[in-house]
């Protein structure tokens, strides 16, 4: 497996071609996507010329960047002029943004190529990819289960090889749950540390984009391209950022770990997942780390928060596709009947069911007892972050409760597939990083995560703490 | 604070639909009665916390003051902005009659 | 009990008014009226999926300026909302506006001596425009609809008075003395006509027995001052009829027809006005610091109020000509700066002029004062013409018409048309004697008659002496010559 920080070194030195490399990779897209459906566009013409002009740049002895040659998969939530942008929703078939996402920007500034649009749960509101209006992806593990989601088709587009590096978006863990279930690296950054501009919105105060990889050096590599200020978003934090890359082999003699009490030992946790983490911290010991366990009681509440705070925001982000300014229009002989019905043809069942979990929760009479209490639950979970943070570096948890499951087992109970996102959704609520790595495969076969969480920017210790699991994983 | 209402009833999840603009069938407003019941239950363990001093998170980062300078920049070329739309006239968005017949 | 004295009207206003910044709220889009349809748009302002709003600093400016010119005070932050409602003009399907936390409260502004309080003031999103196709142009029967979103996204202020107005004079004395603040302070151009100040009226009746309030009735679509005070005379007439007719009152938003003269029931846009309001996540809270405020503070221009009272007492004008100069944009600008010019003319002609021909002229033109032909010295020089006899004040009108046709200052226009005023006491004799010799008959009439009588015919020799100087004799000095000869 070719890792993206050889592929670039090798492309700027002008040892392989950009072009022999994307055509590799467009060789393993051809021969899987179709029964894995990770890929929903695949840019081939426009990803060569892309390579042409890197390999242009090598000849002329210039350096194209860090990510030089290096195709990257993008989320299909992430706009790119001129390229379709499904966000796996029928109500955005045909439509082409007319600007460029500022990560897209960022990637393809550092040389990295577009390689193609990943599949996704419809406007990322799901933890398997099933909810994509264009079919479900598959694990490439095991095609009879989920990818995980919802960046569903970014994680099984790395661990595929049809790429070696994608960006996702994460919500309530809809970076870190694939990765852990496709069996590769993905990160959830700070809030703020990378621009949402270009990124269309489920819930605006949890969404943060971030990057999957097959190692954590490849992660980091793309993590520090894509991290910045940007004027275009009022969230994006002004501060001088500390990269990840430089400290990532510094080890972790003296670090305080905590591992997550609830989280690791809760109800509905695999024993198989549990023992991963309990390994994992042994490993972190054995490298020097101080070892505790970490109790946060508050992050119970936090499926319930989440489930109140991301519908709202997404009420009132989805509203606007109504079929006036672009996308599908279902005609109706007055207005309110014409946006009715192109948004009951235009959306799938799990976005209509959270339009109306959100509508209802800030409804008249009912903002106090959900919406409003949720906000406050998101404060107490944030005090107990801080509380044990008073002590600890960083903390580890699973970052699933299980490995992938079948397609299917739980689309008939929502409340089922929303528990998939428990070990997540407190550092969103949190606005802190989190990223999960493989470690080992359960009795099924299919890969097992870990995560470590780290406090707002907190990400250089947070790698540090990964790049060692990474080394012990069996 | 606000006692827990009561389950969710149809009534509410036709009204609910009205105002979200979605126009729902009889079976996806029945199916809906009963899950979105089904979170809401869930969402009531969030009234066993003392909430006394606590006050609501809205956004993740302390950041105040965010603005931008007043100047120009480029806007968008209008016919790539018209072509993107169900229906034009005029070089404008053309909608059917905003308000119901009488 | 009569109908007047029976009913207290309670009146608050919603005054809307439009930010006068280079570009919009939340965008670098320009911030123009009259351009091409949708050419003033970007992602953010079309509401393209992944857009992010930032918000315009100059906006935050202006409001702070308001806080200072009518006491507001401003809370240590401020936060966005969203106001969420379908309508195809706004193109989030949401509106971002101030809910809980405006930028400021409790604000007074004195009118005619009474000082009104006002609630609150909040910076939000205008919509885009609609045009209603077919059934006249009327959204009720219209086929279809387009729209224009070059107007979302324009700042807008909404300033909410306290209901502490009692009738149609005073909300247009409200809102009156509002417009020259907005103006005065230059944060927005406030034209009612284009829409860039809109005026919206709460009404109810309260019997005057009695301490609670009637059922609120909103107005709309008031294009002017004048519009505003009709149509609140006509909705209190309506609902003080009604009620005496046992009626009750339907609380909900009507409709101000200009032509009809009358207020009329606007169906509800949508079933329910739940908007769902909460915080705006993509924005964050606005905490002005005082290095803000007092910037604003030190560089807030003089204020209507004060400037009428000083005009005043400096040029000894009325009150109601120092008003007219303050109200109209840019006026009291051009007199302050052709007052500052003047030599031998005097500050009440340069007023006279001002409130007169200069502001038919940019009325008319619709040119504001600074764009005029004629500068302000230019205006002191025609001044200064009248002050040392040379023009009379009619021929200066003439002068100053030529002057803004002819782009020639006024001495050249004198000359070249040999206007100067004839003030040669011999060579006005003359004439005088010339036109007394010519009318024997009306000096006989004018020995003869009554009071009236001579002042009839007094007035016609001096008008056939004015002829025969074909306009240019020194009135004082014909006036003096004719009554030396008369007596």
């Amino acid at each position: 497996m070719d890792r993206a920080y050889e592929i670039a070194a090798s492309v700027r030195s002008g040892e392989r071609s950009a072009r022999e490399v994307i055509d590799g990779y467009l060789d393993n897209v051809a021969a899987r996507n179709d029964e894995l459906n990770a890929l929903l566009l695949v840019g081939a013409d426009a990803a060569r010329a892309s390579a042409d002009a890197i390999d242009a740049v090598v000849a002329q002895g210039k350096d194209p960047g860090p990510l030089a040659g290096v195709p990257v998969v993008l989320k299909d939530n992430l706009c790119q002029r001129g390229v379709p942008t499904t966000c796996g929703s029928r109500i955005l078939e045909g439509w082409k943004p007319p600007y460029t996402a500022t990560v897209v920007e960022a990637v393809i500034a550092a040389g990295g190529i577009a390689l193609g649009k990943a599949n996704l749960d419809e406007f990322a509101m799901g933890s398997s990819t099933e909810n994509s209006a264009f079919g479900p992806t598959r694990n490439p593990h095991d095609p009879s289960r989920v990818p995980g989601g919802s960046s569903g088709g970014s994680a099984a587009a790395v661990a595929a090889e049809f790429a070696p590096l994608a960006l996702g978006s994460d919500t309530g863990g809809s970076i870190r749950q694939p990765a852990a279930l496709c069996g590769v690296v993905g990160v959830k950054p700070t809030y703020g540390r990378v621009s949402r501009y270009g990124l269309v919105a489920f819930a605006s105060s949890l969404d943060q984009i971030g990057p999957f990889a097959t190692s954590v050096s490849d992660a980091a590599l793309l993590l520090d391209a894509i991290s910045g200020h940007d004027r275009r978003d009022s969230t994006s934090i002004a501060d001088q950022l500390i990269p990840v890359a430089p400290s990532l082999n510094e080890g972790v003699a003296g670090l305080r770990v905590g591992v997550i009490e609830e989280l690791t030992n809760g109800e509905g946790v695999a024993p198989e997942v549990s023992a991963a983490v309990s390994a994992a911290a042994a490993a972190l010991e054995a490298a020097g780390a101080i070892i505790e366990m970490v109790s946060l009681p508050s992050t119970q509440f936090g499926l319930s928060a989440y489930y109140m705070i991301a519908p709202a925001e997404a009420s009132s982000n989805l509203a606007r596709y109504d079929g006036v300014r672009y996308g599908l229009r279902v005609d109706g002989d007055d207005l309110s009947t014409m946006n009715e019905r192109t948004r009951d043809a235009g959306f799938g069942a799990e976005v209509k069911r959270r339009i109306m979990l959100g509508t209802y929760a800030l409804s008249a009479g009912y903002y106090d007892a959900y919406y409003g209490r949720a906000q406050r639950v998101r404060t107490l979970i944030t005090r107990d972050f801080d509380r044990v943070y008073e002590n600890c570096d960083v903390l580890l948890s699973p970052t699933s409760p299980t490995t992938a499951f079948k397609l299917g087992d739980r689309t008939a109970d929502p409340m089922a597939m929303y528990q998939s996102d428990v070990c997540t959704i407190p550092t969103n609520l949190a606005g802190h990083p989190a990223m999960s790595l493989p470690w080992g495969k359960g009795a099924d076969g299919m890969p097992v995560g870990v995560q470590v969480l780290a406090p707002a920017l907190g990400e250089p210790t947070m790698f540090r703490a990964a790049r060692v699991i990474e080394d012990a994983a069996p | 604070m606000t006692p827990d209402p009561v389950a969710i009833t149809r009534a509410e999840v036709a009204h609910v639909a009205k105002l979200a603009r979605l126009g729902l069938t009889a079976d996806e407003i029945d199916r809906l009665t009963g899950e979105l019941a089904g979170i809401l239950i869930h969402a009531r363990d969030m009234g066993e916390l003392d909430f006394t001093g606590v006050e609501p998170t809205t956004h993740p980062l302390p950041l105040v003051n965010v603005v931008r300078p007043d100047e120009v920049e480029p806007t968008l070329d209008r016919d790539e902005v018209l072509t993107a739309a169900p229906e034009v006239e005029d070089n404008r968005f053309r909608v059917p009659r905003i308000l119901e017949a009488p | 009990m009569n109908t007047e004295t029976k009913w207290v009207p309670v009146i608050g206003l919603e005054v809307h008014c439009e930010l006068s910044t280079a570009t919009k709220l939340f965008c670098a889009c320009p911030n123009t009226f009259g351009s091409e349809p949708n050419t003033n748009v970007c992602p953010v302002c079309l509401g393209l999926p992944g857009s992010l709003p930032v918000l315009n600093a100059r906006a935050v400016e202006f409001a702070l300026r308001l806080a200072e010119a009518l006491n507001f005070d401003v809370p240590a932050r401020s936060v966005f909302a969203r106001k969420n409602y379908f309508y195809p003009d706004m193109p989030k399907d949401y509106q971002i506006t101030q809910f809980e936390l405006p930028i400021l409260q409790d604000g007074t502004i004195d009118v005619d001596g009474v000082s009104i309080e006002i609630e609150r003031a909040h910076l939000e999103e205008d919509t885009g425009k609609s045009t209603h196709i077919g059934g006249a142009g009327r959204i009720h029967d219209a086929e279809y609809s387009l729209i224009d979103y070059n107007r979302a996204g324009v700042p807008l202020l909404e300033i909410v008075s306290r209901p502490d107005i009692r009738s149609a004079e005073q909300a247009r004395g409200y809102a009156s003395e509002l417009r020259a603040v907005l103006l005065a302070i230059g944060i927005s151009d406030v034209k009612m006509e284009e829409g860039s100040m809109r005026v919206d009226a709460n009404i109810s009746l309260r019997a005057s027995e009695s301490d609670e309030f009637g059922v609120k009735v909103e107005i709309k679509n008031m294009n002017s001052l004048r519009s505003l005070g009709r149509a609140i005379t006509h909705e209190i007439e309506r609902q003080a009829a009604a009620l005496d007719a046992g009626e009750t009152i339907v609380q909900e938003t009507r409709h101000w027809d200009e032509s009809e003269n009358r207020t009329s029931g606007m169906r509800s846009k949508e079933g329910s006005s739940d908007y769902r309001y909460f915080p705006e996540p993509d924005l964050v809270p606005v905490a002005p610091t005082a290095e803000q405020r007092n910037a604003v503070r030190n560089s807030l221009p003089e204020l209507p109020a004060h400037r009428r009272d000083r005009l005043v007492e400096e040029w000894g004008v009325s009150l109601s000509d120092a008003r007219i100069l303050v109200d109209a944009p840019g006026l009291a600008d051009y007199a302050e700066a052709a007052v500052a010019a003047l030599n031998q003319g005097s500050a009440r002609d340069v007023v006279n002029m001002c409130t007169g021909d200069l502001l038919a002229y940019t009325n008319e033109t619709g040119r504001i004062p600074d764009e005029v032909p004629l500068t302000p010295t230019g205006l002191a020089e025609l001044a200064d013409l009248v002050g040392d006899g040379t023009l009379s004040r009619s021929l200066a009108q003439e002068v100053f018409a030529d002057c803004v046709e002819s782009r020639k200052n006024p001495r050249a226009v004198v000359e070249e048309r040999g206007l100067a005023q004839v003030s040669d006491t011999g060579e006005l004799a003359t004439i005088i004697d010339a036109v007394l010799a010519a009318h024997s008959d009306a000096i006989a009439q004018y020995h003869a008659g009554d009071d009236k009588e001579r002042k009839k015919k007094r007035g016609f020799l001096m008008g056939e002496a004015m002829k025969a100087s074909k306009g240019k004799g020194n009135p004082q000095l014909l006036n003096q010559l004719l009554d030396e000869r008369l007596t």
